[in-house]
């Protein structure tokens, strides 16, 4: 028996306490799904998760912390001088590509298109990683604050991550192009065919559906962003061919590919706001 | 301390860590071998003090998970939901099973639990494609029996009978 404004009544049985609560989280589901009304209150949650993950984060940074504290100076002069190489090389290239940037923007000047307005980024620590397994998702450590946008690209060195789906104050959530409700309008670099490329939840595969035996595709072609649908700026590596099974008895071939971008490695992604689509934030 | 909060520092205690244990970052290899800790600690309570932890409990630790993995709001709050009532239902008869027999039926629950969720994310286009969607389950039943054991130890310690 509990006591309700001065009358006592008997506590719900189990049951109706049950159907209760499942009718709540349907109605939550909804609201979240369809309608979207919840971005406030996922925001708010978002903020109060942070002091958690922060506390799950303790043995790994502990752990990353004891093998970089063994690291031999030995092999820190050996990546010095790697990377002093590598940045010579790098500085040569980068010589020529500000003389034909120059160049291509000329030529496009002259055959009246608009001029491709380099992308702006924005480096974006790591704050966790695969919460939810079979999810492929990550949350950076920049968030509405310095213009993050719901849908924003994200980058790596190597081609697209994924994109901005949650926005916080500090924080932000990116779906990776390998999670398995992500997909994305792309062009095979050799062929020009279009094609889309679905994430499959899988850490480092992707599928391509959709196409029939006769299209233009191969093993090892690559395939890059094509613009089209306005998320993502086009001619960004996403995704290269593993492997192409053709089945007689299937209408469509079975096409597996792996993600250009290294979306297990590194600490830092780039977060970037595409120069020639329309501007919804601005970095700081 | 007083007795009463005690009790309730046993119970926090236990979920704040299955909490942690949930979102500690794994190697990625080791990632579908992580059991859904949260379910199992809520079964185990569930099961011992059913008129203290029960499907209330259970929404709430769903929710809380929903939160911290940015996944469909509702979605794991309506498993553990699942979860805690089955638990709280049967509990009489799974206390009198030998322990094996106990794994067994975790392993039913946790299924049951994945198989819900697993549909939710179908219907809204999110249904992971591995097989080793399943793993997690296969692994908390294994862990059961030593879980038990552990949690068992931890309640007694903390006053709870």
């Amino acid at each position: 028996m509990i006591n309700v404004f001065g009358r006592s009544i008997s506590a719900p049985s189990h049951f109706t306490r049950f159907i209760i609560l499942s009718t709540l989280s349907i109605s939550l589901m909804m609201l979240d799904h369809r309608g979207h009304h919840l971005e406030k209150i996922r925001a708010g949650l978002n903020v109060l998760a942070y002091p958690i993950q922060l506390i799950a984060e303790v043995p790994a940074y502990v752990g990353h912390g004891v093998v970089d504290f063994f690291t031999t100076r030995r092999s820190l002069r050996e990546d010095n001088e790697k990377l002093l190489a590598q940045q010579q090389t790098q500085l040569a290239k980068l010589q020529q590509f500000d003389a034909l940037e120059e160049e291509n923007n000329r030529l496009r000047r002259m055959l009246g298109s608009a001029a491709r307005i380099a992308d702006k980024a924005l480096a974006a620590d790591l704050v966790e990683v695969s919460a939810e397994p079979f999810t492929r998702k990550i949350v950076v450590s920049k968030g509405s604050q310095d213009g993050v946008y719901v849908g924003q690209p994200v980058i790596d060195a190597h081609g697209i991550m994924g994109q901005v789906t949650q926005v916080a104050g500090s924080v932000s959530r990116i779906t990776l192009i390998t999670d398995a409700g992500h997909a994305i309008p792309v062009l095979n670099n050799r062929s020009g065919l279009r094609a889309l490329v679905f994430g499959t939840g899988d850490p480092d595969s992707l599928k391509i559906p959709y196409l029939t035996a006769s299209a233009d595709i191969k093993e090892g072609d690559t395939f890059v962003s094509s613009g089209m649908g306005g998320t993502f700026p086009p001619g960004y590596p996403v995704a290269q061919v593993v492997k192409i099974i053709n089945d007689q008895n299937e209408a469509f071939l079975a096409i597996t590919a792996k993600p250009a971008a290294q979306l297990n490695h590194g600490k830092q992604v780039l977060l970037i706001w595409p120069g020639n689509l329309p501007k919804v934030g601005n970095p700081k | 301390m007083n007795r009463d909060t005690h009790r309730r520092l046993v119970f926090f205690g236990s979920f704040v860590v299955a909490v942690i244990l949930a979102i500690m970052p794994f190697p990625k290899w080791a990632e579908p071998f992580r059991p859904d800790w949260m379910g199992l600690v809520l079964i185990y309570w569930c099961l011992t003090v059913p008129e203290r932890v029960s499907v209330g409990t259970g929404w709430l630790l769903g929710f809380i998970q929903d939160a911290l993995y940015g996944s469909l709001l509702g979605s794991n709050a309506l498993g553990k939901t699942l979860i805690a009532f089955l638990t709280v239902r049967l509990h009489l008869q799974l206390r009198m099973f030998p322990r094996w027999q106990q794994a067994v039926s975790v392993f039913g629950l946790l299924i049951a639990n994945q198989l819900l969720v697993l549909w939710i994310r179908g219907a809204i286009g999110q249904a992971p494609d591995t097989f080793s969607y399943w793993t997690p389950s296969v692994v908390g039943a294994l862990l059961w029996p030593w879980l038990f054991v552990l949690l068992r130890d931890f309640r007694r310690h903390g006053g709870l009978t």
